[in-house]
């Protein structure tokens, strides 16, 4: 059983779809019992990451979703839920994330030239670092393929664990991984197969 | 970089597509589920749904179809028609909508737009704009393009973004159904005064209408359609590739 992690941030409905069109079972849950027993876990969101990290604090949420993650739960975090793994975020003021994955959010606009539009919204392509072996995540997908992307800030200065970029005046962090945690800048349950094929990959591992 | 968009926009009246779909091959026409799923793997980036439905029964039905596209495909949904309020913002969210379009209702309350970009977030309010030109300015029409609101287009674009707009819809009623090629003229006016993603509409009759607006106007985002995609005027995995060819930068 997958968990997807429900803290008040979002609406759950295109991602438990998606994962019901590729045949996995979820539960949207917020309850930390069901999050300990299920193999899985999806950290989404949306919105502004002072707020999310909140609600996640609330609910002592952030201390299972780490354990869990340090204990090698695979754990795929996606758009906001992506950002929350880095270790601050600078929206808003600075916020604590859950530091699962070095590195910090920032506004894009700081970090493409003038003239580029901020929301980055819209399909872009996977460009994956080279001289690395491509992501478990991606083994289904070729790179080049495009996926859907909404977000005003970028995790930066990720080092190692960045996985995947997008190009937009610069190379956009689109996604990280280290051991069994993942996160993804996009939204993989609107990127059409090439989506469902990441989560199916997400499934797999 | 981000890809242009080609989105083909479905017009849905108690439950079913209305105005002219003619596919072959497709048994039934009018299933917005079926032509949703036939466009999603046609290629096509992002779907706008319009519900021109009047009734409550009708509503409630758009919203059960909604809820049932948004389970079978899994692509960018745009939602319009009938949204008056924030609640109706909620109503159409829920059931899987990804972004939402105002017209009319913005028009009748300009509120309804800073209202909802601070409940949802910028990237999820659309404003659409039906304009035409009267005595040398782009005016906004409301009401299906029947009623002159003596609004400058221009102005009124500026104003909704400073509010939260998050893209602009922009539909000209001067080439609209003309199948003569998009108004590039009003669409550059519009480009120079916004940074919001820009979504052209009215007037696609071929490939070279889509070429000629992303190579004359860069910012330019998406080109929508109905008629010509639905009658199979034009394919959209060959109007893609054909663009690609030409130097687009395309989702293939």
């Amino acid at each position: 059983m997958i968990a997807i992690i429900d803290y008040g941030v979002g609406n759950l409905f295109s991602l438990k779809s998606s994962f019901a069109a590729i045949g996995v079972e979820t539960a949207v849950t917020g309850d930390p019992e069901a999050i300990r027993r299920a193999d899985r876990l999806i950290l989404p969101g949306v919105g502004a990451f002072g707020d999310a990290a909140a609600l996640l604090r609330r609910n002592g949420l952030d201390q299972v979703v780490r354990q869990e993650a340090e204990d090698g739960k695979p754990l795929l975090g996606i758009c906001l839920g992506m950002q929350l793994l880095f270790d601050y975020g600078l929206e808003y003021g600075r916020h604590q994330g859950l530091g699962l994955i070095p590195g910090s959010v920032r506004p894009i606009a700081d970090y493409i030239p003038a003239g580029y539009k901020v929301p980055h919204i819209g399909w872009n392509a996977l460009r994956f670092p080279a001289g690395k072996p491509v992501s478990p995540l991606f083994r289904h997908i070729r790179e080049g393929e495009c996926v859907y992307f909404v977000h005003s800030f970028c995790g930066v200065e990720c080092g190692e664990s960045v996985v995947a970029s997008a190009e937009y005046g610069g190379m956009l962090t689109a996604a990280v991984a280290r051991g069994s945690i993942y996160g993804v800048q996009f939204h993989p349950e609107k990127s059409g197969n090439v989506g469902l094929n990441i989560l199916r990959a997400f499934c797999e591992k | 970089m981000i890809t242009k968009r080609i989105i083909p926009c479905l017009d849905v009246k108690d439950g079913r597509v209305v105005k002219g779909v003619n596919f072959l091959g497709l048994a039934d026409v009018s299933s917005p589920v079926k032509l949703a799923k036939f466009y999603s793997d046609c290629g096509a980036d992002e779907l706008v749904f319009y519900d021109i439905t009047a009734s409550a029964e009708g509503r409630a039905l758009f919203t059960d179809i909604l809820t049932e596209v948004a389970s079978t495909i899994f692509i960018p949904l745009t939602v319009g028609g009938g949204i008056n309020t924030v609640d109706d913002f909620g109503r159409v969210l829920k059931c899987g909508a990804d972004k939402v379009s105002v017209n009319s209702g913005a028009l009748r309350d300009p509120s309804l737009i800073p209202e909802a970009a601070k409940r949802y977030g910028d990237q999820c309010v659309v404003l659409s704009v039906d304009a035409k030109r009267v005595g040398g300015q782009f005016r906004v029409f409301a009401k299906g393009g029947r009623e002159d609101t003596g609004l400058d287009a221009i102005e009124w674009i500026k104003s909704g973004i400073a509010n939260g707009a998050g893209e602009i819809v922009l539909n000209s009623i001067d080439t609209d159904g003309v199948k003569n090629g998009f108004d590039l003229e009003m669409l550059q006016a519009v480009c120079e005064v916004v940074d919001v993603p820009v979504i052209a509409s009215g007037g696609a009759g071929c490939a070279e209408h889509f070429k000629k607006l992303f190579h004359s106007l860069p910012k330019v985002d998406a080109g929508l359609a109905a008629s010509i995609f639905h009658f199979g005027e034009i394919a959209i995995p060959d109007l893609k590739r054909e663009l690609a060819a030409d130097g687009i930068n395309m989702r293939l």
